[in-house]
C-alpha cells in the first residue's frame, strides 16, 4: 500500500530560484571543504576531518525543505549536513580549528559540529548514534503537534548497526515525523559496502511498512523531489519515510588515511568515474543549459563563497584558543534556577 | 633482541598464535587493512575463514564472540577504539562477565577484546575513553594495559592462550612506543606489575600510557634526591595487589597514575587497597593524579590540561614528599 501511495503526494519540481540557492549551498560546502583538506595537509587542524565531497546533493536536497524548527542529526562526516541546515560555516571552522569562537566553544571539533538554534543536533562520532537521537527529536515534535520534522542522515555502514532496525519499527510504530536518509557512498570506512552489507538497504525499511525509495543521490532535482514526499508526508502526520541516495565518496574516509593505509582499497578509475558524475558539475550544466543563470552569474556566486571561506578560515585563525580549564565547566548544566 | 614499537610486538603475537593454534580466529572492522596496523598480514597469511571483516554491528559483534568462543574457538575481537566498547556493551557485561558462573562453570570463553584507548590526539570525546574502570567493575574479565613492546607482546600471548575474556586495551597515539622485544618465545604473567625502575622514597603506580610519563618523571626526580619506584600494573584484572604494597611498604608512599577519570578510576582501587592493606606503612595520604570528571575537549589546550604528565607527577611527589616526614 505504501509504495501505490506516493501517488497521493506532491510531484512538485524545485523552481528555478530554489536550484540556483541550492546550487549556490552546494557549492559552499564545496569550497569550505576543500580549504578544511588544505588546512588538515598544511597541519593547521588538531584533529582529522572526513570530508562530504561529492555528496553535497543529499544534505542539500533534503534540507531545503527543512527551516530552523526541524530537526537534524548528522554523521561523522557532517560538514555538508551543517552547513546545508543553515550553520554558519565561520563557527564551524573555527571549531575545526579548535578556538574558543567555534560553534562549541572548541570543546568538540569535526565529529560534533552542532548548531542548536538551527534545529542542527549535531554531527556524531558514533556510527549510527544519530538515528535515535532523530527518532527522539520526532517524537518531540509529534508531541508539540505542529509539523515539524526530524532527519537522520546516516551510511551505507551506520545501516548495519541494529540501533537503525530499533529505530524504524518504533518510528513506523508511533508514526514519527522522521526521515530516515540512507547515504550509500560505497564504502564504510575502507571495506567496499558490498563486503559487508546484504541485500539493499532500502529494503529493510518495507517490512516496517516505511514507503522507501532509493534515489540518485547526485542528481539535486532526484534528491529533492524525493525528500519533498518524505517530508510532506512526515508533517502531515502520515508518519516515517526512508530515502536510500546513491552517491560516492571522493575524498578518503579521513583525509589522515593515506599516512597510515599501506595499500589502497579501490582504483583511480572508480574514482575518475564519480568525478564525472560530480553534483556540483551536473547542477551547474543544467543551471546554464536550461538557461536558468548565465556564466557571469556563476562566476559571481564562485566569487563571493572564496571570499566568505577566506574569511572564514582568517578569523578562525584569527581567534583564541579556549580556557585550558574549560571542559569541566561545562559537564553539568547545574540544578534548576530557583532550586534549592 | 629487536627494537619494534608496540603496534609490531602486538601484531607478531597475533601471528605468532594463529601460526601456533588454528582454532583461533580473529574478527572485526576494518582488520583486514589494519587501520592502527595491529592486525596487519592476517587475513593474507590466514585466509578470509580466520580472519574477517566485519559490518559495523558492534552489538552483535560481542555476542558472536561469546557464541563462538562457547563453540570451541580462540576469539580475537577488534573493536578499533574503546568507545565502540559501549557500542557492544551488552554482550560484554550480560554474557561474557557471567555466563561461567550462570552456567556453574560449564562456559569456557577464551576471548581477547582489542581495542585502542586513550587521550591526547584531539580525537574529542567519542574516541578518547579510558574505559578500564568500567571493565574492572564487571568481575568477570581480565583487563589488561600494557605499557611497553615487550609486555604487549606477551600479555597478549597469555590473554589468547587464557581461558577467560580479556580486554587488551592498547594505548593509542602515544602507545606507539618503541622497546626491546625478545626474539625467543615468551609469555607475560596476569597479575604481576613490573618494577620499571627502583627507588626507596616514594612509589609511583602506573597504567598503561602513564608509565612513560611516570617513568620521566622519575629520572627528572632522582635528580633532585628524590629516588621514585615505578610500578606498571601490567593486568589490572589481575592486580598484583602484592607486589604493590611491597613497594610502599618499602617507600611509606604512594602516587597513582591513571588515565581513567577520578571517580572510581583504577587509582581510587588502587588506593583503596592499599588505605586498606598498608595503612600501616604509609607516612603521607595516597595520591591519585586522574583525569578530572569530564569527557575529553577536542581543542589540544583544554585536552592537555586534563591529562596526567611528567610534570604533574613531579609536583605531586614532590607535594607528597614535602608534606610528610623525610
Ligand atoms: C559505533 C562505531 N563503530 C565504528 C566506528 C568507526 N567508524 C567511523 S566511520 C565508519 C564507517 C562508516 O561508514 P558509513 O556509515 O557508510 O559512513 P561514511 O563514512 O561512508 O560516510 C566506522 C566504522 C565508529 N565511529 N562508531
Ligand atoms: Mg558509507
Amino acid at each position: 500500500m505504501q509504495q501505490n501511495s506516493d501517488k497521493a503526494f506532491p510531484n512538485r519540481a524545485p523552481t528555478n530560484g530554489q536550484l540556483l540557492s541550492m546550487f549556490e549551498r552546494m557549492l559552499t560546502i564545496r569550497r569550505f571543504e576543500e580549504r578544511l583538506g588544505e588546512d588538515f595537509h598544511a597541519g593547521k587542524l588538531p584533529g582529522g576531518v572526513h570530508l562530504y565531497i561529492g555528496q553535497e546533493a543529499v544534505a542539500v536536497g533534503v534540507c531545503a525543505h527543512l527551516d530552523d524548527r526541524d530537526r537534524i542529526a548528522s554523521t561523522h562526516r557532517g560538514h555538508g549536513h551543517f552547513i546545508a541546515k543553515g550553520g554558519d560555516p565561520a563557527p564551524m571552522v573555527a571549531e575545526i580549528y579548535g578556538k574558543r569562537d567555534g560553534i562549541c566553544g572548541g570543546m568538540g571539533g569535526s565529529m560534533h559540529v552542532a548548531d542548536v538554534s538551527k534545529g542542527i543536533l549535531g554531527a556524531n562520532g558514533i556510527v549510527a548514534g544519530g538515528i535515535p537521537i532523530a527518532a527522539g527529536a520526532a517524537l518531540a515534535a509529534q508531541l508539540d503537534g505542529d509539523g515539524r520534522v526530524a532527519v537522520c542522515f546516516f551510511g551505507d555502514g551506520a545501516a548495519n548497526e541494529g540501533v537503525l532496525m530499533e529505530s524504524m519499527n518504533i518510528a513506523a510504530l508511533w508514526q514519527l515525523p522522521l526521515i530516515f536518509v540512507c547515504e550509500h557512498n560505497g564504502f564504510s570506512e575502507f571495506s567496499p559496502s558490498d563486503t559487508v552489507t546484504a541485500g539493499k538497504i532500502r529494503e529493510r525499511a518495507r517490512p516496517f511498512g516505511l514507503p522507501a525509495e532509493l534515489v540518485d543521490g547526485n542528481d539535486i532535482v532526484a534528491v529533492w523531489r524525493a525528500a519533498d514526499r518524505a517530508i510532506d508526508r512526515a508533517r502531515t502526520g502520515q508518519g516515517p519515510s526512508f530515502i536510500e541516495a546513491a552517491t560516492y565518496r571522493i575524498r578518503g574516509h579521513l583525509e589522515a588515511e593515506a599516512h597510515f593505509l599501506s595499500r589502497s582499497y579501490r582504483s583511480e578509475e572508480e574514482v575518475e568515474r564519480w568525478r564525472r558524475n560530480d553534483p556540483i558539475d551536473r547542477l551547474s550544466r543544467h543551471l546554464l543549459s536550461s538557461e536558468i543563470c548565465s556564466e557571469a552569474e556563476i562566476a559571481a556566486i564562485e566569487a563571493r563563497i572564496q571570499n566568505s571561506v577566506e574569511e572564514a578560515a582568517a578569523f578562525a585563525e584569527r581567534a583564541d584558543l579556549p580556557d585550558a580549564d574549560r571542559a569541566p565547566g561545562l559537564m553539568f548544566a547545574g540544578p534548576a534556577p530557583g532550586a534549592a | 633482541m629487536a627494537r619494534k614499537r608496540l603496534i609490531q610486538a602486538i601484531n607478531e603475537a597475533l601471528h605468532e598464535e594463529m601460526a601456533r593454534d588454528p582454532k583461533v580466529i580473529l574478527f572485526g572492522e576494518d582488520v583486514e587493512i589494519s587501520m592502527f596496523g595491529d592486525t596487519a598480514g592476517l587475513h593474507d597469511r590466514f585466509g578470509p575463514d580466520r580472519v574477517r571483516n566485519t559490518p559495523i554491528s558492534e552489538a552483535s559483534l560481542t555476542g558472536m564472540a561469546v557464541g563462538a568462543a562457547a563453540g570451541g574457538y580462540r576469539v580475537v575481537l577488534h573493536m578499533m577504539f574503546a568507545n565502540f566498547l559501549y557500542t557492544g556493551f551488552d554482550a560484554i557485561a550480560n554474557q561474557m562477565a557471567k555466563l561461567r558462573l550462570m552456567t556453574g562453570g560449564q562456559i569456557e570463553l577464551p576471548i581477547t577484546i582489542v581495542a585502542g584507548y586513550g587521550g591526547g590526539r584531539s580525537t574529542a570525546a567519542q574516541h578518547s575513553d579510558t574505559p578500564y574502570p568500567l571493565l574492572m567493575n564487571l568481575g568477570g574479565l581480565n583487563v589488561a594495559v600494557p605499557a611497553t613492546p615487550r609486555d604487549a607482546k606477551g600479555l597478549m600471548k597469555t590473554a589468547i592462550r587464557g581461558r577467560d575474556p580479556t580486554v587488551f586495551l592498547e594505548a593509542g597515539g602515544r602507545g606507539g612506543e618503541s622497546g626491546e622485544v625478545p626474539d625467543e618465545e615468551y609469555l607475560t604473567p596476569f597479575g604481576e606489575a613490573a618494577v620499571g625502575r627502583e627507588g626507596t622514597d616514594v612509589t609511583i603506580v602506573a597504567i598503561g600510557s602513564m608509565v612513560r610519563p611516570a617513568m620521566r618523571a622519575a629520572k627528572l626526580l632522582d635528580g633532585q634526591g628524590i629516588s621514585a619506584e615505578v610500578l606498571d600494573c601490567r593486568t589490572l584484572v589481575p592486580l598484583d595487589e602484592d607486589g604493590i604494597l611491597r613497594s610502599v611498604a618499602k617507600t611509606g608512599r604512594l602516587v597513582v597514575v591513571d588515565e581513567a577519570r577520578d571517580r572510581c578510576s583504577a587509582a581510587s582501587h588502587i588506593a583503596a587497597v592499599v588505605a586498606e592493606r598498608g595503612f600501616g606503612s604509609l607516612a603521607a595520604p595516597i595520591r591519585r593524579l586522574t583525569v578530572p570528571d569530564t569527557a575529553m575537549p577536542y581543542a589540544p589546550v583544554a585536552e592537555k590540561h586534563l591529562l596526567p604528565d611528567r610534570e604533574k607527577i613531579v609536583g605531586a611527589v614532590k607535594v607528597l614528599m614535602a608534606g610528610s616526614a623525610p
